[in-house]
């Protein structure tokens, strides 16, 4: 399975790809492209990733949550040039009982941000342009693009 | 001395104007040297001083062997998600 797609997600049948008659719970995370970052109006963003082990990083992720919580996984993350309002990433976890799906769930976004090679360029009202750098105090730094 | 390719990502393509650059290097090399030499072609004094440099897709410390056969990376601080 492929997890990064430069076509818009659709969270239902992210959903639908881990339901099962015996999983009564499931849990899903949206990521959304938000319209302000750090005190700065944004306009659009664009991710690009190291594709191959951003795949590889995703597919550990999911076998390891699927181990550690007996639950069932479909994540997705865009790739390309996205607009405010676009689903940036989505994570649908489904379990027997709901407990592990939302433990599972939330894991796995915030693993997925710490692990996987993928960088977010981001556009703002006054013009300028920056790459996200969560390590750096402004949360983001300066770009030439 | 042999050639080693590095591939870029993201602010630090921008940075080297390269999706891709080679640097020489002596064929027992390790990370460490990598980057010493990465910091020597225009635009690499920019980098931070550990930046996280991937090696076959695996997160290498600087102490580790590089051979110029390794598919090697230099990976910008993360924000996917």
């Amino acid at each position: 399975m492929s997890f990064l797609t430069s076509q818009p997600i659709d969270l239902a049948t992210l959903a639908l790809s881990v339901a099962a008659p015996e999983r009564g719970a499931q849990v899903t995370f949206t990521g959304i492209v938000r319209n302000h970052h750090a005190g700065r109006e944004v306009v659009s963003l664009g991710y690009s990733a190291y594709a191959p082990m951003a795949e590889e990083i995703c597919a550990e992720l999911v076998r390891e949550a699927e181990q550690r919580w007996s639950v069932q996984v479909a994540l997705s993350h865009r790739l390309g040039e996205l607009a405010i309002g676009d689903v940036a990433v989505a994570i649908a976890v489904s379990s027997q009982h709901r407990g592990v799906a939302f433990d599972a769930c939330r894991w796995l976004i915030d693993e997925l941000k710490t692990r996987a090679p993928i960088w977010k360029h981001e556009r703002y009202a006054d013009g300028t342009a920056a790459w996200v750098d969560p390590t750096a105090a402004g949360g983001a730094i300066s770009s030439s693009r | 001395m042999t050639p080693f390719s590095v591939r870029l990502f993201a602010r630090y393509a921008e940075l080297f104007g390269a999706e891709q650059v080679e640097v020489m290097l002596p064929s027992n090399a390790r990370v460490a040297d990598l980057i010493t030499a990465l910091r020597l072609l225009p635009g690499g004094a920019a980098l931070p001083a550990a930046p996280f440099v991937a090696v076959n897709m695996a997160r290498a410390e600087p102490d580790a062997p590089v051979s110029p056969q390794d598919e090697i990376a230099l990976l910008p601080p993360l924000a996917g998600g």
